[in-house]
């Protein structure tokens, strides 16, 4: 008897240490991590094109989408995120990050102290960004002003609300392959990383499975709205009719094809892409409309 | 009261209440006939700023008139309370409108200043058209932003 008690706890311990191994975070490589130089310019294009602002900014109503104070909240059914703070306070920002740890934060999910974040910061997508590019945003964040309110805690319920459990969901979950394959024109390529590596559409007009992955084979078909009522709607399938440049013109002006005007979440998202170039609103609309094929 | 009386008022009270639930009220179709005139007549200017279609200078015109009217007509009775998308069906109008009136009030009035200053513009060319179209576009997605629901 004592024997058995002695492997069981043996067992025990070799499958929690397995567990603490696989689900422990996994930064990105040093090699990768050289030291880049960012362009606060071009940094500024990514900003917009990953559309920080629209989950970081106040919530006050007519608040600046330059100060990244934080405080949003994103109801799901594991329970309710709030958007942090990552303006660059040194105390309650991101002020005294280094490239290496934004780039981290950004792409894997980590945080300085090697803590996993939740993936409602879509990582998931930022994984497949170019590191240069997340360089650049790294470089245009640190000009935006600072603000010292202190970021909220997220409102987790257990088992959720171990950190470490997020560890085992990358290990399911993060990718960084693309999803839409084959052979893409240039124009379609250039849509496909703006969509799945920067502007993350995915992530509303996609549903998800019981672990709040998306659907892939549900890519862009249409989802419940996580933060209230009504469903964010379908960018493919039977339901949706629109053209390229219906797309392209809609990013561009707000006006759908029956000239109704942009609302709701997705308003903030055309005052985004506004500030890209057309060329990339067509590649944008090039990759929606390849997507939804 | 005694029983028969107290009959007599429930049956009232019901009578009253029902309806009250059950029927929809006629302002939430007639401001949605105003948004559809909106969009009949903001596709023309939208259309050519969208190069959809050709630039003319008399349908812009035209329709950045019929524009300016339609935001003209006095939207008192089209938006009584209880006439929210929690209170009734078919409406994504939001409840945050009534808890802020007055800032929806100077949204409207917002749009009216952008209608006015299309109608001034419309015919002058397409690049003023545009930068008129942009204008109203905006005062309608400032609204849309804040008091509409997603459609469901």
């Amino acid at each position: 008897m004592r024997k058995f008690v002695l492997i069981a706890a043996l067992l025990a311990i070799v499958a929690g240490a397995m567990l603490w191994i696989t689900s422990a975070p996994r930064p990105m490589d040093a090699a990768t991590l050289e030291e880049f130089e960012g362009d606060t310019e071009r940094g500024e294009k990514i900003f917009f094109a990953a559309g920080c602002g629209s989950c970081h900014m106040a919530t006050e109503r007519d608040a600046d989408p330059l100060v990244l104070t934080g405080g949003r909240e994103f109801v799901s059914d594991f329970g309710v995120f709030i958007a942090p703070n990552i303006s660059p306070d040194p105390e309650h920002g991101i002020g005294t990050w280094s490239q290496a740890e934004f780039m981290n934060a950004v792409m894997r999910g980590i945080s300085p102290q090697g803590a996993h974040y939740y993936p409602a910061f879509p990582y998931t997508s930022y994984i497949r960004a170019e590191p240069q590019d997340v360089a650049d945003l790294y470089a245009y964040i640190r000009t935006l002003p600072a603000d010292a309110t202190p970021s909220q805690p997220h409102r987790i319920g257990f088992p959720f609300n171990i950190r470490r459990s997020v560890g085992l969901w990358k290990l399911l979950y993060l990718r960084e392959d693309w999803v839409i394959t084959g052979d893409l024109t240039a124009e379609e390529a250039r849509g496909r990383y703006l969509a799945e590596a920067l502007s993350h559409c995915a992530e509303c007009h996609t549903p998800r499975n019981a672990l709040g992955a998306l659907d892939t084979a549900r890519w862009h078909k249409g989802a419940a709205n996580p933060s209230g009522t009504g469903r964010i709607p379908a960018i493919a399938g039977d339901d949706f009719g629109w053209t390229e440049f219906d797309v392209s013109a809609y990013l561009e002006t707000g006006l759908t094809p029956g000239f109704d005007v942009v609302g709701g979440s997705m308003a903030q998202v055309v005052r985004n892409l506004q500030q890209l170039d057309k060329a990339d609103l067509d590649s944008l609309a090039a990759y929606v409309i390849r997507a939804s094929e | 009261m005694n029983f028969k009386t107290f009959l007599g008022t429930l049956a009232l009270t019901t009578a009253l209440a029902i309806p009250a639930i059950a029927d929809e009220d006629p302002a939430i179709a007639a401001r949605q006939g105003q948004f559809k005139l909106f969009s009949h007549n903001f596709g023309v200017v939208g259309g050519m700023a969208q190069g959809r279609i050709d630039y003319d200078a008399a349908m812009a015109q035209t329709a950045a008139d019929n524009l300016f009217h339609l935001t003209r007509v006095n939207q008192t009775r089209l938006w009584p309370e209880g006439t929210d998308a929690q209170s009734a069906e078919r409406t994504r109008a939001l409840p945050a409108i009534w808890d802020d009136l007055d800032d929806f009030v100077a949204k409207f009035a917002a749009l009216q200043g952008a209608v006015e200053n299309l109608q001034s513009v419309a015919g002058s060319g397409l690049d003023e058209l545009r930068a008129g179209v942009g204008q109203v576009g905006q005062a309608c997605q400032a609204c849309h932003e804040v008091y509409r629901a997603e459609s469901s």
